[in-house]
C-alpha cells in the first residue's frame, strides 16, 4: 500500500477534516494510504483514470457513475479531503444525535445518504430525477437484459408511483418517500467505517 | 409415481419424455439379475465384516484347506471362495449404480425424491431380502473401513469442487455457523437428551450424560447433499449455497473432533474439571493442527505437479496420493483429517490446475466424483441393509424427543446465530435462507458410521435405531418437502408487502453504489486480505510452485479467464419467458412481476457471482472436445451475454442464428430453460476456468480483439481488457 507514513501530521488538515467528517484518525489515515495507493503517479490528486485501476469497480453496471460522483460538476481531479467528504456519507449514522435544526444535516445521516444516491441519478443538479435521467441509469443497470420498452415502462412506472406533484420528475423528497420502507442507514454504510 | 400432486413440480420445468421402456425393462431386469447373484451368494456363504482391500483374513483360513481329492480330472468347476470377497464388494457397487442408472431414467422421479433416498430405498430391499433368506445380520461396515476407505473420497469430493473465492469471502459467517452453530447443537440435543433420560428413569436410566453427549455429538453432523441437489430447482443464490456447503464441511469435521473428544472422556475412568480443559485445548489443537497437515501436503502436491510435465499420465495419481497422505498423517496423529485433507485440496487446487494438462484435470475430475459418488452410494446402501435386522431397540420417548429435538435445537441455533451475524454483513440472510438452513440440516452418511463405532454398552441398540430413525426421517421426509415448503414460503412472503418498483430500482441502485464504494475504499475486511493474499501468491507462490513455461501462458490465460469471469458476472440468463410485446402506459401484473423479477436477478447475479450448485453426483459435462472453439464463438455471439454453462448444451449452428433482436434472446432463454431442469447441470468455478488452458495466446488475443466491433457494452469490455492487460504487464 505504498509507503505510508503514520503520522496524522502529514495529512493537511487532518484535524478539520475529522471534525467534519468524524472519521477517527486511525480511519483518516487508512483513508489516506488508500488514496496513495489509488494515487499511482503521486500527483497528489485522483483523476477518473486512477478510478477505473480499481478492478471490480470496472465490473460494476454503474461504475462509471460512481466514479463520476467523485468529481464534483466542471472539475477533473479529487483531491483527499473531497475524497474523504465522499466518503463520510457512508459511514454509519450515530444514533444518538440531538435533532439540532441549526446544524447542518451531517453527511453519513440518513437524509445525506439519500442526498448522495439522489445524486446519482441527478446529474444536471437540477434539483428533480427527470424521466432520461432515470432511463439512463436503468440502462446501465440492466444492460442487455431487457428490451428498450420494458425499459421505459419501468422508468414510467417508477415515476407514475413516485411522483406525487405531477410533474412528471422526481424531487428529492419524493425520492425520500419512496423509499421509506427501506432501512438507509443500514443499506448504505459500510460498517467498518465507524 | 408419476402422479405426484402439482406442488412439486414447479411450473417452469417442461416435462421430461418419459423413458423408453425397453431400456428400463433391461436395466430392472438387470438389476434382478444381479441382487439374485447377491442373495445366492450370500445365502451360500455366513456373513462377514468387510473391509474394502480385498485381501480378507478370515476368508484364508477357508480357502484351500478342503481337501479335496477328485478321482477324475474336472472339466468344469466353481470355486467360489476364491473371490468371494471381491466379487461380493463389486456386486454391491454394481447393485448400487445400476440402481441409480434407473432413477435417473425414471421421469420425474428425480425431480422431487433425492438421490439418497432411493439409494436408502434400494438398500431396504437388499436388506429385506438378505434377511428374508437367512434371518440374521447383513452384513456390516467395519470403523476402518468407513474411516480409512469410504470417507476420505466425500470429503476430498466437496473440498476439491469448494468453490474458494466465494468460500473465503464469507469464512468469518461459515466459522460463526458451523464452530458455534454445532457446539450448540451438541451441547443442546446431549443436555436435552439427558434431561429426558431422567425422565424416564425406568426404560433410559443407564444412559450416562457422557453417552447423549456422544450421541448428540453424532447426530448433530449435516450432510446437505440432499438439500444442495434441490438448489438447482430453488432459486438460490450463491451466498447460501455457499453457506450451506462450507457449514457442512466444517461441520463435519467439528463434529467427528468432538466425537472423538467425548469417546476418550468416556475411557477415562472419571471426567473432572482439567480434562475438559485438556479436551477444549485439544479440541483447538487438533483443528489447527490438521490445518496444517493439510497445507504441507497441499503445496507438496503443487510443487510436485510442477514437474509431472513429463509424465502426465500420472499427474492425477498425485492429486490422490498427497490428499490421501495427508488424511492418513493427521489420522495417525490424532488431529482432524477432515480438516487435513480439506485444505490439501483447497491450497492444491489452483497450482496443480495450472501446472497439469487438460486432459489430466478432467480425469482427476471425474475420478473425485466417481469416488465420492461410489463412497456414498455405498454408505446409504448399507444403511438400507442394517435397518432391516434384528437387533434393534425401540423407546418411544427416546426417538421421538431426539426428532423433535434435532429439529428445534438447529433452528434456535440459526435464527440465534443470524441474528447476530447479519448485524455484521451487508448481505443480510434473509429468513427464507435461515429457512432453508435450518429446515435443510438432513443427517446422513457419517452419523451412521459413527453410531456403530461407539465402544458397546447395553443402549447402543438403542442409539442405533435412533439414529436410523433420524436419518431416514430427515432425509426423507424433510428431503422430500423443503422445496413445496420453500415455495410456500416465496409465495407467502411475495403477498405481504410487494415492494413497489420505484423502491426496487433505487435499492438496487444503491446496493450496485454500496458495492462499488466499497471497492473503492479496498474494504479491508475482505479485499485487503485477499490482495495480500494474492500478491504474496502472486510473487512468491505461483512463480514456486507452478512449472515455468506454464507461467508466462497462464497469465495470458489468467487474463482470459479473468475476463470471462466479468462476462459471467456481467451475465444475465434471459429473463424467463418475458413476452416482448410493446407495452402501454399500464403494466400488466404479469409484467410487473417480470420486471420484479429482473431485478431481484439481477442483484442476485451481480452481488452474487454465480457458481451453480454442488452436487456430489454430477459433474458438468463441460468437459467435451472442441474446447478450443468455445472461446471463439463466445466472443462472436454478437454482443449477448450467455452463461458459459449454457454453451454446452447447444449446437455449433446456433450461434449464427441468434441475432440481436430480443425474441432471439426470449427464444434462448427458453432453450436454456429447457437445458437447464435435469439437476445434472453443476459446474464448479474451477472447471470454468480449467477450460481455457489448451487456447494457446495467440488466440486469445483474437479472442480480445473481435469483441470491438460490437456493440459498445462489448467495447466497455475491450477497455477493461485493454487496461487488464496494461495491468499485467506492469506487474
Amino acid at each position: 500500500m505504498g509507503s505510508s507514513s503514520s503520522n496524522l501530521n502529514t495529512i493537511p488538515n487532518s484535524q478539520e477534516l475529522m471534525q467534519e467528517t468524524g472519521f477517527s484518525a486511525a480511519h483518516l489515515l487508512r483513508l489516506y494510504e488508500r488514496f496513495e495507493f489509488l494515487d499511482k503517479d503521486n500527483k497528489g490528486h485522483l483523476r477518473p483514470e486512477d478510478f477505473e485501476a480499481v478492478q471490480e469497480l470496472s465490473t460494476n453496471p454503474i461504475g462509471d457513475i460512481i466514479i463520476g460522483s467523485f468529481f464534483s460538476p466542471g472539475q477533473e481531479t479529487v483531491d483527499f479531503p473531497s475524497f474523504v467528504r465522499i466518503l463520510a456519507h457512508f459511514r454509519p449514522a450515530e444514533k444518538n444525535r440531538t435533532r439540532d435544526g441549526a446544524q447542518p444535516e451531517p453527511a453519513n445521516s440518513s437524509t445525506g445518504k439519500l442526498k448522495f444516491a439522489f445524486q446519482l441519478y441527478d446529474r444536471d443538479r437540477d434539483g428533480k430525477i427527470s424521466r432520461e435521467e432515470l432511463l439512463q441509469v436503468l440502462r446501465a443497470m440492466l444492460e442487455m437484459q431487457v428490451t428498450e420498452e420494458q425499459l421505459e415502462s419501468m422508468a414510467e412506472r417508477a415515476i407514475q408511483e413516485a411522483d406525487l406533484d405531477e410533474d412528471d420528475a422526481i424531487s428529492f423528497d419524493e425520492f425520500k418517500k419512496s423509499l421509506e420502507k427501506v432501512n438507509i442507514d443500514h443499506k448504505m454504510s459500510i460498517h467498518f467505517m465507524k | 409415481m408419476c402422479c405426484w400432486p402439482s406442488l412439486f413440480l414447479s411450473n417452469s420445468r417442461p416435462i421430461l419424455s418419459c423413458c423408453p421402456c425397453p431400456f428400463m425393462a433391461a436395466l430392472w431386469t438387470l438389476s434382478l439379475v444381479l441382487s439374485g447373484c447377491l442373495f445366492a451368494c450370500l445365502a451360500l456363504n455366513p456373513p462377514q465384516l468387510y473391509d474394502l482391500p480385498p485381501s480378507l483374513g478370515s476368508n484364508g483360513s477357508r480357502s484351500g484347506l478342503s481337501v479335496d481329492r477328485p478321482m477324475v480330472l474336472r472339466v468344469f468347476s466353481v470355486d467360489y471362495h476364491h473371490v468371494q470377497a471381491p466379487f461380493e464388494i463389486v456386486l454391491w457397487i454394481m447393485l448400487a449404480s445400476l440402481a441409480k442408472l434407473g432413477f435417473h431414467w425414471s421421469g420425474r422421479v428425480p425431480a422431487v425424491v433425492p438421490e439418497s433416498c432411493v439409494l436408502i430405498m434400494v438398500g431396504l430391499l437388499v436388506g429385506g431380502v438378505i434377511y428374508g433368506v437367512r434371518h440374521s445380520a447383513p452384513p456390516t461396515l467395519s470403523a476402518d473401513a468407513f474411516f480409512l476407505f469410504l470417507l476420505p473420497p466425500i470429503v476430498l469430493d466437496a473440498g476439491y469442487f469448494l468453490p474458494g473465492r466465494l468460500f473465503f469471502e464469507n469464512l468469518g459467517t461459515i466459522l460463526w455457523y458451523a464452530l458455534l452453530g454445532t457446539l450448540w447443537n451438541v451441547l443442546g440435543i446431549g443436555l436435552s437428551l439427558y434431561g429426558v433420560c431422567l425422565l424416564a428413569p425406568s426404560s433410559l436410566g443407564d444412559i450416562s450424560l457422557l453417552h447423549c453427549l456422544l450421541f448428540g455429538s453424532l447426530i448433530a453432523a449435516v450432510d446437505p447433499v440432499a438439500v444442495l441437489s434441490v438448489f438447482q430447482e430453488m432459486q438460490v443464490n450463491e451466498q447460501l449455497h455457499i453457506l450451506v456447503f462450507g457449514e457442512s464441511l466444517l461441520n463435519d469435521a467439528v463434529t467427528v473432533v468432538l466425537y472423538k473428544l467425548f469417546e476418550s472422556f468416556l475411557r477415562l475412568p472419571s471426567v473432572t474439571g482439567l480434562d475438559v480443559l485438556l479436551g477444549g485445548c485439544r479440541v483447538v489443537l487438533v483443528g489447527l493442527g490438521g490445518l496444517f497437515v493439510g497445507l504441507f501436503f497441499g503445496l507438496l502436491a503443487a510443487l510436485t505437479s510442477r514437474f509431472a510435465s513429463r509424465a502426465q499420465v500420472i499427474a492425477p495419481l498425485f492429486v490422490f496420493l498427497y490428499s490421501y497422505l495427508s488424511y492418513l498423517t493427521s489420522e495417525m496423529l490424532h488431529l482432524s483429517g477432515i480438516t487435513a485433507i480439506v485444505t490439501c485440496a483447497v491450497t492444491m487446487k489452483q497450482y496443480v490446475e495450472a501446472n497439469v494438462s487438460e486432459r489430466s484435470n478432467a480425469s482427476i475430475q471425474y475420478f473425485l466424483k466417481m469416488w465420492s459418488s461410489v463412497s456414498e452410494t455405498l454408505i446409504f446402501i448399507f444403511l438400507g441393509v442394517s435397518t432391516i435386522q434384528d437387533i434393534h431397540m425401540w423407546s418411544w420417548p427416546f426417538v421421538c424427543s431426539t426428532l423433535l429435538l434435532c429439529l428445534v435445537w438447529r433452528a434456535t441455533g440459526v435464527l440465534l446465530l443470524t441474528a447476530v451475524v447479519n448485524k455484521l454483513r451487508r448481505n443480510t440472510v434473509t429468513f427464507r435462507d435461515q429457512f432453508i438452513i435450518a429446515y435443510g440440516g438432513l443427517r446422513g452418511a457419517i452419523c451412521f458410521s459413527l453410531v456403530f463405532l461407539i465402544d458397546d454398552f447395553p443402549k447402543k441398540r438403542l442409539f442405533i435405531t435412533t439414529t436410523i430413525v433420524v436419518i431416514l426421517f430427515t432425509v426423507f421426509v424433510q428431503g422430500m418437502t423443503i422445496k413445496p415448503l420453500v415455495e410456500l414460503l416465496d409465495v407467502k412472503r411475495k403477498k405481504r408487502a410487494l415492494p413497489t418498483v420505484s423502491e426496487e430500482i433505487h435499492s438496487r441502485l444503491i446496493d450496485h453504489l454500496l458495492a462499488g464504494i466499497e471497492d473503492v475504499v479496498g474494504y479491508w475486511g475482505q479485499h485487503y486480505w485477499k490482495d495480500k493474499f494474492e500478491q504474496f501468491n502472486k510473487k512468491y507462490l505461483r512463480r514456486f510452485l507452478i512449472g515455468e513455461e506454464r507461467q508466462a501462458r497462464s497469465s495470458i490465460l489468467r487474463v482470459y479467464q479473468e475476463l470471462k469471469r466479468r462476462e459471467q458476472r456481467g451475465d444475465e440468463e434471459a429473463p424467463p419467458a418475458v413476452d416482448p410485446r410493446p407495452t402501454s402506459r399500464p403494466l400488466l401484473p404479469e409484467e410487473m412481476e417480470s420486471i420484479r423479477h429482473i431485478l431481484s436477478r439481477n442483484l442476485q447475479h451481480f452481488n452474487n457471482k454465480q457458481t451453480p450448485a454442488y452436487s456430489r453426483h454430477t459433474l458438468h459435462q463441460d468437459v467435451t472436445t472442441d474446447r478450443t472453439r468455445k472461446p471463439l464463438q463466445r466472443h462472436l455471439s454478437l454482443g449477448e451475454r450467455r452463461r458459459y454453462n449454457t454453451i454446452t448444451h447447444w449446437p455449433q449452428g446456433e450461434n449464427g442464428e441468434f441475432s440481436e433482436t430480443h425474441r432471439g434472446r426470449a427464444g434462448l432463454s427458453r432453450s436454456h430453460t429447457v437445458c437447464s431442469i435435469s439437476p445434472r447441470r453443476t459446474l464448479s468455478d474451477s472447471s470454468a476456468s480449467t477450460q481455457t488452458q489448451p487456447v494457446d495466446p495467440k488466440r486469445a488475443e483474437e479472442d480480445q480483439v473481435s469483441p470491438q466491433q460490437q456493440s459498445p457494452a462489448e467495447r466497455a469490455l475491450k477497455k477493461q481488457l485493454s487496461f487488464i492487460l496494461e495491468n499485467e504487464n506492469q506487474q
